[in-house]
């Protein structure tokens, strides 16, 4: 059977989109990748944490003189001997009375904050140790539901914010108002998401050293977060040029969770404080107990407004998200869905009610999807309800409410276009896919057999390219217009290409998208192409890989630097060759003439010449082959307008589920 | 700040001879140190990961005398007068891959790496006893590894591609 004719875009590239081996898979299937554990510097000091029983008390009394008793002990910390020489952790809203610090000072807010940091010789000596520890408490009165914690009288869990509730906002886009008047129907209802985490095998773990004589705090972390080094510098109080990140470590899977704050401010200290190399690593109790893995916690109240004849008209929605004790980028968590409030449905006007309130328990971080999750279920249910509610085939309601391939790129009532879709054709394919029609078969064979069985059906959509456009939404003092990320390339004198990166990875294999794209650029074979990640202190501006946006951000980045470097080229040759520019095409990594092929000039020499012959290069050309590109978000760069409308993110990936779940109403178990 | 003596514990201490990788190292360790941070922190091998340290996830597993095991439940002094065979120790020689190794880089049965070496390890063992399982032999051989990058679909294509002799062996 003869190929099918491939798409232009496809014949367009050599190396991007076709099928080649990850180059970071050949560390890890020998078991010689590099992970923050393996870095273990000599003289290496091991923490551990005494973390709070209470969900909300008073800190009596803290003794520490039996732990420092114990041989290999080298120090025990308080909140109360630290805190007042760091810089708290602040909120990514506007509320500053709301810190946070690695250790609790004077009240614990939360099961499992940390209370006590105990240093030792060995991991296992600093854990048994910390079982000597006494801390004596007085509990204090705790709320556990968000619902409760917004009515007046509860107990406060941050007094001098005066409130729980850290932020709050109601969008109006569209004239909601009038829509749901005119529309035939309206149907009100509630869904909970419950509080999810995103557990990766490896744990979050830290590794900090101090140099007395020059500093800087060299950090290895097992990390994945924007500004990552700017905010622990901020929180030790050094200047930023006194913290380096090496990203030079692979990270065990992150999915958004892997933030490390507290963690590396406590260890930062404990290495200043004891000139010595220190490292945490979290056991998986400490990860799901006080580490950074706890998801959205969200109440949806929806009202929907719709006709008879299926058209869903306007849409309002109320969610109030359980943070927990402290915030760190969590409320923004309720501001990333509204690029994408919609989802893949015509819904011409929204009212979107955010609130984000503090609670006694485990606080919220950032995890996969940053809230869009969520709010795409409760979107999905929603559709569900009105077609029940119509008698309707939900999969038929869908595809009446579905935005159509010819309608875009769409602009949706909060302000974000959508690049591109055809959502019906991946519900399709998923419902071909999965055999919905045997699928219905199957569960309600289970059903007879006495098990709950349901299936689910979801047209979900992925905002991508992060440009962090709600955080100017979410906080007036914030004016957040760009979210870049950058590359660096360089052609050495033997020809070979290296570039440079600024972020990890979280394994994501960023080294290979980074040589496909230059190789891409450059014409040359993707794995002759050595990606390194620089540190914190020689990276070019970057933010980091969240927000699915390093295809677009580095991969964008990476190209745009080979282009800069090719552009450089091409002027060499225009120079030598005595012809204008234009006239020039590049083929597998020389410099061609286009009208007359015989003539070129090899790329060994024209690296000669940049490297060596500064007589034979344009005047004014800085000599060598380097080039480097920032790149700032496609679509970014604006404030929201005076209505709270934003462009979130570029582009708009879409996917369709459907999934079959059973289980035993005894046993509560999924067979 | 409070700080303590600086004089490390001397907690008593257990002689092994390990082999490792077909190396015998002798050394002296604490007889609660388990089998896989002596790997990972008294011998350097850090190949082998430590993920839930209570035998749930399979990262740490290895061959002990040819039989997987999870190195982070079992004390180094359990494999006194052992075999070890750790990932560092599947690939024929230096610089190469086995079969299964090269499986798992063709079908991208990974991506953050962290769970691989398990797998490996698992799967290794199930080839030697069954060079051809079927997909229900190969999920109930990784049914003690978990994975949260691949959905293990990856994983069972690759197993199966080294089983067919598909892939040719990449240096």
């Amino acid at each position: 059977m003869a190929d099918a004719p491939r798409d232009p875009a496809y014949v367009a590239f050599r190396y991007v989109g076709r099928k080649h081996r990850a180059v970071e898979h050949r560390r890890f299937v020998t078991g010689q990748g590099r992970y923050a554990a393996d870095i273990q510097p000599l003289g290496l000091l091991h923490v551990a944490v005494v973390a709070s029983p209470h969900a909300s008390a008073r800190i009596l009394s803290i003794d520490t003189s039996a732990a420092l008793a114990v041989p290999g002990v080298q120090a025990v910390l308080t909140g109360e001997e630290m805190n007042p020489n760091l810089e708290p952790m602040l909120p990514g809203v506007d509320a500053p009375k709301v810190k946070r610090y690695p250790l609790a000072q004077g009240v614990v807010r939360y099961a499992g904050e940390w209370v006590v940091a105990v240093v030792a010789e060995t991991r296992a000596i600093a854990e048994d140790v910390s079982e000597l520890v006494e801390i004596e408490y007085e509990q204090l009165p705790h709320v556990m539901d968000p619902e409760r914690a917004i009515e007046p009288g509860a107990p406060l869990v941050h007094p001098a914010h005066g409130s729980n509730v850290i932020f709050r906002r109601v969008f109006t886009w569209g004239p909601v108002a009038q829509d749901c008047a005119a529309a035939d129907h309206q149907l009100s209802y509630r869904v909970r998401w419950g509080r999810s985490s995103t557990v990766p095998m490896e744990t979050f773990v830290v590794t900090c050293d101090w140099n007395d004589a020059t500093g800087p705090l060299d950090v290895w972390a097992s990390i994945q977060m924007p500004k990552y080094p700017d905010l622990l510098a901020r929180c030790l109080r050094p200047s930023g040029n006194a913290v380096r990140v090496h990203f030079d470590v692979d990270v065990g899977g992150s999915y958004g969770v892997k933030r490390g704050l507290k963690h590396s401010i406590l260890v930062g200290y404990l290495a200043r404080m004891l000139g010595r190399p220190v490292r945490f690593l979290e056991d998986r109790i400490e990860n799901m107990r006080g580490g950074d893995m706890q998801g959205p916690d969200r109440i949806f109240d929806v009202t929907l407004a719709f006709d008879t004849d299926s058209t869903v008209r306007s849409m309002r929605m109320r969610a109030v998200d359980d943070i927990g004790a402290y915030s760190g980028r969590a409320p923004l968590q309720l501001g990333k869905p509204v690029g994408a409030v919609v989802g893949p449905y015509r819904i011409k006007s929204v009212e979107y009610d955010a609130v984000s309130v503090m609670t006694n328990k485990t606080p919220q971080e950032a995890v996969r999807g940053f809230g869009q999750s969520p709010t795409n279920y409760a979107l999905e249910t929603r559709m569900d309800r009105v077609a029940r509610f119509l008698g309707l085939d939900r999969v038929e309601l869908r595809r009446r409410n579905m935005i159509r391939k010819h309608e875009f790129p769409y602009l949706i009532p909060s302000g974000t276009t959508y690049d591109s879709g055809d959502y019906e054709a991946v519900l399709d394919k998923a419902l071909a896919a999965a055999g919905h029609q045997d699928l219905l078969r199957e569960r309600d064979a289970l059903r007879r057999k006495g098990m709950l069985a349901g299936i689910g059906i979801s047209t979900c959509l992925e905002p991508s390219g992060g440009n962090s456009a709600f955080e100017p939404l979410f906080n007036p003092k914030n004016l957040t217009t760009t979210w870049m990320d950058s590359c660096l390339v360089r052609v050495d004198l033997n020809g070979a290409i290296t570039a440079i990166m600024a972020t990890s990875t979280s394994d994501q294999a960023h080294e290979t998208l980074v040589s496909t794209c230059v190789g891409e650029v450059l014409h040359r074979d993707p794995d002759s192409i050595r990606v390194i990640h620089a540190d914190s202190l020689g990276a070019l501006p970057s933010n980091s890989l969240v927000g699915s946006r390093m295809a677009i951000m580095l991969g964008g980045a990476a190209a745009g630097a080979a282009r800069k470097l090719r552009d450089k080229l091409i002027r060499i040759v225009a120079h030598n060759m005595e012809v204008p520019e234009d006239s020039i095409e590049w083929e597998g990594g020389d410099a061609v003439l286009r009208d007359d092929p015989t003539r070129r000039l090899g790329r060994d020499l024209l690296v000669e010449i940049a490297h060596r012959r500064y007589h034979q290069m344009p005047e004014g050309m800085e000599p060598g082959l380097q080039e480097k590109f920032v790149w700032e978000v496609p679509t970014g760069g604006m404030m929201p307008t005076a209505d709270s409308k934003v462009q979130m993110y570029p582009c708009y990936s879409f996917e369709s589920h459907v999934v079959l779940a059973s289980i035993d109403p005894e046993t509560a178990r999924s067979p | 700040m409070t700080q303590g003596p600086a004089t490390p514990a001397a907690p008593a201490h257990a002689t092994v001879a390990i082999t490792v990788n077909g190396r015998l190292h002798h050394r002296t360790v604490e007889p609660r140190t388990t089998l896989v941070d002596f790997l990972r922190e008294t011998l350097g091998l850090t190949g082998s990961h430590v993920g839930c340290e209570h035998d749930v996830c399979g990262a740490c597993a290895v061959l002990l005398d040819g039989d997987p095991v999870r190195a982070c439940c079992i004390f180094a002094v359990q494999a006194d007068g052992m075999s070890v065979t750790t990932v560092e120790g599947l690939a024929p020689e230096r610089g190469e891959f086995s079969a299964l190794q090269d499986a798992f880089c063709e079908a991208h049965a990974l991506q953050c790496g962290y769970c691989t070496p398990g797998m490996l390890i698992a799967c290794h063992d199930l080839l030697a006893r069954n060079p051809n399982p079927d997909e229900e032999a190969i999920r109930e051989a990784i049914g003690g590894n978990l994975c949260r990058c691949t959905g293990y679909q990856q994983i069972v294509d690759a197993v199966e591609l080294a089983a067919a002799g598909k892939v040719a062996v990449h240096g």
